[in-house]
């Protein structure tokens, strides 16, 4: 049961919040113009790490609100929350 | 056996003023105040407490703790029983019942115990090679073994207790109130620290409680109460008895099991008989203390057989006397304190058997003061008798430990075997918590490795035995806990009491099985409740298991509800031996949650029956209740069904509700609709996104049906929105999908399209929503607005108005849809929540003369399936395209939207696809299963190539027949094919036609 800090509420239980998987995703401005392969990848295709993950959550049962989270996938540990539309913080692997 | 003849005339902890009854296997007995179950069946003379799981062997109490392998009893009665309750942890009350488990036809006489005369055809793996083939006899296997090899039964009425769940949140969390636990607990408290301290016992003090150990110069049991006083009074802490910590969890997430009221008769009222505690903790302190594990040894399982540690625990704290003459087996320093023990409470002490060939000097002149022969270098090699023991053989072992010197065997009469094979930490809990576990080869168990996660280990479960050890870590480790949660105490370091000085310790000699004396030896078992012994160990390895997982799983070692608290390092002894290769390089199981069974009763807390889950009722709900409504859950909401007449059968019903909507009106609640309020200057170029058509064009006052799709192309939402201002729309969603919809305008505008700015609010409960349909829905609707053109001209189909209603409706003022899901001339009535019952007692007063009919969600279903509207989760399954159902002129060319790329992908636009059609059988009577898989062919064998399947299927009223739609692949060019439609090994002949059965006309209009 993880502990997450919304940045918008603080620190609350996992059962509040919803992952929403992989972080930094772009929708691509001009999907016509990307072959099945590069459309399949950006609808189908994540990553699976094992260790430092990048990943959006929600406080669905709190504030409703996005942001990002930067976890290690076998630790649990919680290496930054940051908003949406921010870059990747420099972490180490 | 007669009244408690084991019982001592003095001391122990146990209030000889208030004797208590209770009754084991319907035999009346009596103990004390402060006793467990185990301790007054014990205290009765009581040794046969079980038969053991596969071979129905006698069994007897071992343990005094939650480690008892064997006094698995089935506790109350009715629908309060509770099975596999280990009666060492179960605290007496007056009026108590209980009874063995797992014999038949009683315990002194079980015909099952045949099993063990049958033992050769058991062995490691028996289920698997045994029961393996024919694979179609399995059910047969499967019964017999579950009758002869089980546990306890469950209680098959409800129970009538409540069970409830908090949630805590402190600085310092210490587990375990034992020595180190409340040094600890202390410390962290004097910094004003918010602690929570658990114990699974109903006294504080763990060890303390069993040995006569002294603090401060004073019997360390009154050093316990000063310290708990000390705690009770305190406003940041919080005192727990009674409760185990059962799971430990990231970020330092815990679960524990207080037994709130298990040990009364029955919980007080509105008392909860247990109580699940979820805590956050800044900082954990674990004091879980430590196990004594038996020693392996051929038939070291018969009742009389018990841990040392537990012996003078039920001397010490019980004042119960397990036995007459006792013989001790050590390998340790531990059993001798108890052989002090035994003797002062008047018991026989035959023999100190110690495996060490120098065994400790510090406790010679005691044992020489009370006349105890100490027998080094020498092991107890087996067991003699069946039902108790009554004696023990005694031999010589060579330098390795794995053969007896012959010739030098002797025989001792005893009725009590205390073992001592040395300590394991407690250090389940810190595996759960993800920290791996390193061997101790010298001390033969396992340490703490680097904690993980914010936690400190002390006391036994880090192997610091001594007392004084225990209290000085403890202390510090509470005092640094605190620190680290922020909580600091001024000045002075941590009180540090001061133990009584301890002899100093001699090694202990690891030792995991004793070389039995050959040829039917007997058993010599390791783990006691899953009944694996030394020699199925053995036979794994010879049969090529190496992972003591692989070895757990084929032998069953470990996997009983003590997950082999008394087991696990005994048989990663012995398997590591019979590999020839170290304890590490054998590994060790991984612990799981919970570390003591739970009830499910617990988990659920007060959520059953009716709390499972809310249920959501619409304003009018009342009145369907009223006239006769039968409810369907449609997500957490109750929509009627169907409104059947006294003694009219369901389907007339249905059939009755869809006709009127056809032939004159029908008034449905439609208040379940999710709502959706979206405001912003970019409202409009947002729904462009969203939806798979235009919405720029539409006027305000304009009603359009929208289709939303997931990024791969496939339905995922539709409904009507309609746009109340230039900037402000109205939503609608269907009744299941009105969070899931919300969740994904949200996700687009806040991740992906910040730079729009829209709102979305949901609005699903502000409305209610009275939906009038048939060709009488004008007329009657202009009853009630007699100052409203509702003309088709003034008023057009999928247009919207804020029409004043007349004084028939109480002038309330509606928000009307001019749009319908039947067909038919409909208007969808909106008014605020409070207003709905009003607004449809209006509708149903003054329709009267047009016999309007309430209907439910089952004509709804048929009348808009009659003239081919789909539904969302029907018709759709997450793999189909606005295509497949024939919406493509839905999708719009000129603009992006969500997913719109997905539909030009190779595999949505490819031929053969399934499509939406109709299909009409044979026979017009019969109506097939929705779900059932369309066949090409009128053999319904397999095997067969699927063509579709049916999404809907109903009888109509309006057809006088039945139909039914379907996804068919290329099923718009197959229209008036013969398919067949399988199902129950039948194929029914169907004609493929259009998905639109039936068309209203100008009537409609
Ligand atoms: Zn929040």
């Amino acid at each position: 049961m993880l502990l997450l800090s919304c940045p918008w509420c603080g620190d609350r239980s996992e059962q509040e919040f919803a992952c929403g998987g992989e972080a930094h995703i772009v929708r691509p401005l001009a999907p016509e113009d990307l072959d099945d392969r590069a459309w399949g990848d950006y609808v189908f295709m994540r990553r699976n790490e094992k260790g430092l993950h990048f990943e959006r959550w929600r406080h669905v049962h709190g504030c409703g609100r996005w942001f990002n989270v930067a976890r290690n996938t076998v630790t649990h540990e919680i290496l930054a929350i940051y908003q949406v539309g921010d870059d990747r913080p420099e972490l180490p692997e | 056996m007669s009244g408690e003849s084991n019982r001592l005339t003095d001391g122990g902890r146990i209030d000889r003023t208030r004797r208590l009854s209770f009754r084991f296997d319907n035999k009346t007995m009596y103990g004390y105040q402060g006793d467990t179950l185990a301790s007054a069946l014990l205290a009765n003379g009581v040794r046969l407490v079980g038969r053991s799981f596969k071979y129905h062997r006698p069994r007897g109490l071992m343990a005094a703790g939650g480690e008892e392998p064997n006094g698995l009893v089935r506790l109350r009665q009715g629908g309060r029983a509770e099975p596999n309750v280990r009666a060492t942890e179960i605290i007496l009350y007056d009026g108590l019942v209980a009874e063995s488990q797992n014999r038949w036809p009683s315990l002194e006489f079980d015909l099952g115990a045949l099993n063990d005369r049958l033992s050769p055809l058991f062995p490691a793996g028996f289920y698997y090679k045994t029961f393996m083939w024919p694979a179609s006899m399995w059910p047969r296997y499967e019964a017999v073994i579950r009758r002869m090899a089980g546990l306890g039964k469950a209680a098959t009425s409800a129970d009538p207790d409540r069970y409830e769940k908090q949630y805590a949140h402190c600085d310092v969390l210490v587990v375990g109130a034992g020595p180190s636990g409340l040094a600890a607990a202390l410390a962290a408290k004097r910094t004003g620290a918010r602690v929570i301290l658990a114990d699974e016992g109903a006294e504080f003090g763990g060890a303390l409680l069993g040995n006569g150990q002294q603090i401060d110069g004073r019997p360390a049991i009154a050093w316990v109460a000063g310290i708990e006083a000390e705690l009770a009074g305190a406003e940041n802490v919080r005192l727990l008895p009674r409760t185990v910590v059962t799971g430990y969890y990231d970020h330092n997430a815990l679960v524990m099991l207080e037994r709130v009221a298990d040990h009364l008769l029955q919980p007080g009222p509105g008392q909860p008989r247990q109580r699940l505690w979820q805590v956050r903790a800044k900082q954990v302190v674990l004091a879980t203390g430590a196990l004594e594990r038996p020693l392996v040894l051929a038939n070291n399982d018969r009742p009389g057989v018990m841990g040392a540690a537990a012996v003078q625990t039920y001397i010490n704290r019980y004042g119960v006397r397990p036995g007459r003459r006792a013989v001790l087996f050590t390998n340790n320093d531990g059993a001798y304190p108890v052989a002090l023990d035994l003797a002062r409470a008047g018991v026989a002490v035959a023999a100190v058997v110690d495996v060490r060939a120098r065994a400790p000097i510090g406790w010679r002149g005691d044992l020489d003061r009370l006349g105890i022969e100490l027998m080094a270098d020498r092991a107890v090699l087996g067991v003699v008798g069946r039902k108790a023991v009554t004696g023990v053989q005694i031999g010589k072992l060579n330098e390795a430990g794995n053969a007896v010197v012959p010739g030098l065997s002797r025989h001792i009469d005893c009725d009590l075997l205390c073992l001592s094979g040395g300590w394991s930490p407690t250090l389940h809990l810190l595996s759960q918590a993800g920290t791996s576990l390193q061997w101790d080869a010298r001390q033969g168990c396992f340490l703490p490795g680097k904690a993980r996660q914010a936690v400190r280990v002390v006391g036994a479960a880090n192997a610091d035995f001594r007392l004084q050890d225990c209290l000085n870590l403890g202390a510090d480790a509470g005092n640094a806990a605190a620190n680290d949660a922020g909580r600091r105490r001024r000045g002075r370091g941590p009180h540090k009491p001061l133990a009584d000085v301890e002899p100093a310790l001699t090694p202990p000699r690891p030792i995991w099985s004793i070389p039995g004396t050959g040829k039917g030896g007997g058993k010599a078992f390791v783990d006691f409740q899953s009944d694996v012994t030394a020699d199925d160990l053995r036979l794994a390895a010879r049969e090529g298991y190496r992972s003591i997982e692989h070895v757990k799983r084929y032998t069953t070692v470990g996997m009983g509800t003590d997950q082999g608290r008394t087991a696990n390092i005994n048989a990663l002894g012995i398997v590591a031996e019979a590999l020839d290769v170290t304890v590490p390089q054998v590994g060790h199981t991984t612990f799981r949650p919970p570390f003591s069974p739970v009830a499910f009763g617990a988990l659920a807390g007060g959520q059953t029956g009716p709390l499972l889950d809310p249920v959501r009722r619409t304003p009018m709900h009342g009145w369907h209740q009223d006239h006769g409504a039968v409810f369907e859950p449609v997500g957490q909401w109750l929509r009627p069904y169907s409104y059947p007449k006294a003694g009219e059968a369901m389907a007339a019903a249905v059939d009755r509700e869809t006709l009127a909507v056809r032939t004159s009106l029908g008034l449905m609640d439609a208040s379940t609709l999710g709502k959706i309020d979206i405001r912003g200057p970019d409202a409009a170029e947002f729904l462009n996104r969203i939806y798979t058509n235009g919405w720029k064009g539409l006027a305000v006052g304009g009603c359009r049906y929208g289709l939303m799709l997931g990024e791969d192309g496939m339905i995922f939402d539709d409904g009507v929105t309609v746009r109340l201002g230039e900037d402000h729309f109205h939503m609608t969603t269907t009744t299941g999908n009105a969070a899931p919809v919300l969740d994904w305008l949200e996700s687009w505008l806040q991740t992906e399209w910040p730079e729009l700015s829209v709102y979305c609010t949901s609005c699903t409960e502000q409305w209610a929503v009275a939906a009038l349909c048939g060709p009488n829905a004008r007329r009657l609707l202009a009853e009630l607005c007699p100052d409203w053109d509702l003309s088709a001209e003034a008023f057009p189909h999928m247009t919207w108005q804020t029409v004043a209603m007349g004084e028939v409706a109480a002038g309330l003022e509606a928000r009307i849809f001019r749009i319908g899901f039947t067909g038919e001339l409909s208007f969808e009535i909106n008014v605020p929540a409070g207003h709905g019952p009003a607004l449809w007692a209006a509708l149903m007063a003054a329709g009267e003369k047009y016999a309007i009919t309430p209907f439910g969600t089952e004509a709804m279903h048929v009348l808009r399936a009659e003239v081919g509207f789909i539904m969302v989760g029907q018709e759709t399954d997450g793999t189909t395209t606005p295509d497949d159902l024939g919406l493509g002129r839905m999708v719009s060319r000129k603009k992006e939207f969500l997913g719109k790329r997905s539909l030009f992908r190779r595999d949505t636009m490819r031929q053969g696809r399934p499509q939406l059609v109709g299909l009409l059988t044979d026979d017009p009577g019969h109506r097939v299963p929705e779900g059932a898989q369309l066949i090409a062919g009128a053999d319904p064998a397999p095997p067969q190539r699927g063509l579709g399947h049916v999404t809907s299927s109903y009888h109509s009223p309006n057809l006088g027949r039945t139909f039914a739609l379907a996804l068919l692949q290329g099923g718009r060019a197959r229209q008036g094919e013969t398919i067949h439609i399988a199902y129950d090994g039948r194929a029914v002949p169907a004609t493929v036609t259009g998905p639109r059965f039936l068309d209203p006309g100008a009537r409609a209009k």
